[in-house]
């Protein structure tokens, strides 16, 4: 008893001051990394990171797995670039209709997919996803099969050079941490509290008042939105936008990004994409399929490693001593 | 002529639907069984269509064995192997969150569909029409290659025996009960473990008797389960997985609805099921023979 409350009360002291070193070490990086790596590759796998942590805002948070995410991605890499390339807008207003683009889809297929739970609920995304897959095929603007081409980086605000590889790092860094931040700031608030009750018990929250449907749309949305900032980035940074994007391959590559970094951790799932980015750029030059890779690690996540790599360090001893928990049951 | 429509087109396009509409309803079946005892949506169910495929297609090339025999050994084949991965993998997983069930079998479906791929490209085989089943029928209305209606018969006899079997037979009835309550039943002294085993690899092999029966018909390729799995995840959200007939009619019926899309208004016909998908969760949000909101 005396044990456990006197590690409550260094759970109480520490966090704030190990978090801080944290989070400072972590940016530092982030900050210097383009001394040290290829600027593309980083960039990729910031997008993909930040494309994971909202997806996890939903599988995370809300206990919500959609099967469905690579719509919002593809979706707004499909409207930034139209926007960017055909209307000539700049790209920060370029990202902007990407991430309102992936809101109003999402606002669509959330309000379908809610209406079922659990399983069901992976399914209807996967099969709404789907669907915008084969819209994507035979939409005009898309370019079918090519995809949207050369779409131009232009300037931020009028006057940064965004075809300077360091400077796009740093604007991409920027939507990054601000993204993050936006989604640390939904988990702390009361609505993500709210959230979390739904994940650990639907019922309970449906009969303490909440009306859990409007906050699950809610939760979907943003996620939507978020990952559409992600895909607008990615748009901005590969300068095109393609079906593969929008592909349900798509959608379980993020699902594994979350699983292996640790769902329910804030930054579990950019650990989660660093390693798949790495291991897709690793296997790229060879002639094996990652498919198997890939399917491997997503079993073995599965069976062995539920908690991901941050997710077993937090319930590590070194973690608990530094004072983080990981409440997510498995 | 039928709403302007030629009736030979009408009446093709609605055998190529019943033909689709045979693959879904083995297909969604056999996730329907699966479900209902082990509360796992089988997301290998594709990759066990392919493999399905695929060992009819090695059986010849390899050994010279035909389609009939291949018939029941690559059905086998698939229930074995899918009852292995029961035993050592997939059962560590009951007691946690269905979702990981799902999550387990997507990396399992990546795995096989990505080693098949590597190992004989993602190009189509094609695969021989059974000497037997050669040619067609002319029914005066319409042309019928004799083995597209061997399919349809052949999967409504599938379907109707494994329906039967499940609610007639005394093993039927042990996994009707397993279904309700399994604790119970172990304590009969039925053994449950070994009947989760068993519904899995049925499942697998149903999904590989689909497989087997669309070689002759579509090119056997390592990217034919994925394509055809999420429109039967479409089809089993439509029927709900409450009812094993549920199941079956619904696959029957998306088909055919599939099938005359493709007459009236040909460049919907591949999100057709997704649209009543969307539909059905609007007006009957458990599904059309679901029992579970």
């Amino acid at each position: 008893m005396t044990l456990t409350l006197e590690l409550a009360k260094q759970k109480e002291r520490s966090p704030a001051i190990v978090q801080t070193v944290f989070l400072g070490v972590g940016l530092a990086c982030l900050l210097l990394a383009p001394l040290f790596f290829y600027p593309v590759f980083l960039m990729k796998i910031l997008c993909f990171a930040l494309f994971a942590c909202a997806f996890n805002l939903l599988l995370g948070y809300t206990g919500l797995l959609s099967f469905g995410h690579a719509a919002f991605f593809g979706g707004a890499a499909y409207f930034t670039a139209h926007a960017v390339k055909e209307w000539g807008v700049p790209p920060e207003l370029g990202i902007l209709v990407g991430v309102f683009g992936a809101a109003l889809l999402g606002t669509v297929v959330g309000f379908f997919a809610i209406r079922r739970q659990g399983i069901y609920f992976a399914m209807i995304t996967l099969a709404l996803a789907q669907m915008f897959y084969f819209f994507c095929l035979q939409a005009g603007f898309t370019r079918g099969e090519d995809g949207i081409q050369s779409v131009p980086r232009g300037h931020l605000l009028g006057f940064i050079d965004l075809s300077q590889p360091t400077n796009m790092y740093y604007f991409v860094l920027a939507v990054f941490v601000i993204g993050i931040a936006m989604i640390w700031r939904i988990i702390n608030s009361p609505f993500g509290m709210i959230l979390k009750s739904i994940r650990e018990n639907e019922t309970r929250a449906i009969s303490l008042g909440y009306s859990v449907r409007n906050y699950k749309l809610a939760a979907f949305v943003m996620s939507a939105s978020l990952t559409g900032l992600a895909g607008g980035l990615k748009a901005l940074v590969f300068q095109f936008a393609t079906l593969t994007d929008v592909s349900w391959q798509m959608s379980g590559e993020v699902i594994l990004m979350t699983l292996l970094g640790g769902i329910g951790t804030l930054i579990g799932p950019l650990f989660g994409a660093g390693l798949v980015v790495t291991l897709q750029n690793y296997l790229a030059t060879s002639e094996f399929p990652v498919t198997i890779i890939t399917g491997i690690v997503f079993m073995v996540c599965v069976l062995l490693f539920r908690r991901g790599i941050v997710g077993e360090f937090y319930n590590s001893r070194l973690g608990r001593r530094l004072g983080f928990e990981h409440r997510h049951k498995h | 002529m039928i709403f302007g429509i030629p009736l030979q087109a009408f009446l093709g396009q609605l055998l190529i639907g019943l033909i689709n509409g045979s693959f879904y309803a083995l297909l969604s079946l056999g996730l329907a069984i699966i479900f209902g005892l082990l509360r796992v949506i089988n997301f290998a169910h594709g990759a066990q269509y392919m493999l399905g495929a695929f060992m009819a297609w090695l059986l010849l090339s390899h050994f010279g064995i035909g389609y009939w025999p291949a018939l029941i050994l690559a059905p086998l084949l698939v229930g074995l192997i899918g009852a292995v991965v029961e035993r050592t993998m997939l059962r560590r997983l009951y007691t946690l969150d269905p979702l990981y069930g799902l999550l387990f079998t997507f990396g399992l479906a990546l795995t096989i569909e990505g080693t098949f791929r590597y190992l004989y490209g993602a190009s189509g085989q094609p695969y021989a029409t059974p000497a037997l089943l050669m040619g067609g029928a002319n029914l005066g209305f319409m042309f019928l290659p004799i083995y597209r209606g061997w399919v349809i018969v052949f999967s409504l006899v599938i379907c109707l025996g494994t329906w039967l079997m499940i609610e007639k037979t005394k093993l039927g009835s042990y996994l009707r009960a397993a279904t309700e309550n399994p604790v119970l039943v172990q304590s009969f002294g039925i053994n449950v473990p070994f009947l989760l085993t068993l519904t899995y690899g049925l499942g697998a092999a149903l999904a590989a008797i689909a497989g087997v029966l669309a070689a002759p018909i579509y090119q056997v390729s390592p990217l034919m389960g994925s394509n055809i799995i999420i429109v039967v995840f479409a089809v089993v959200v439509v029927g709900g997985m409450g009812s094993i007939m549920g199941a079956i009619v619904t696959g029957y019926l998306l088909g055919i609805a599939e099938g005359l899309t493709k007459v009236f208004y040909p460049e919907a016909s591949n999100i057709v099921i997704f649209v009543i998908m969307a539909i059905v969760l609007l007006l009957r949000p458990a599904g059309l023979f679901g029992r579970d909101a």
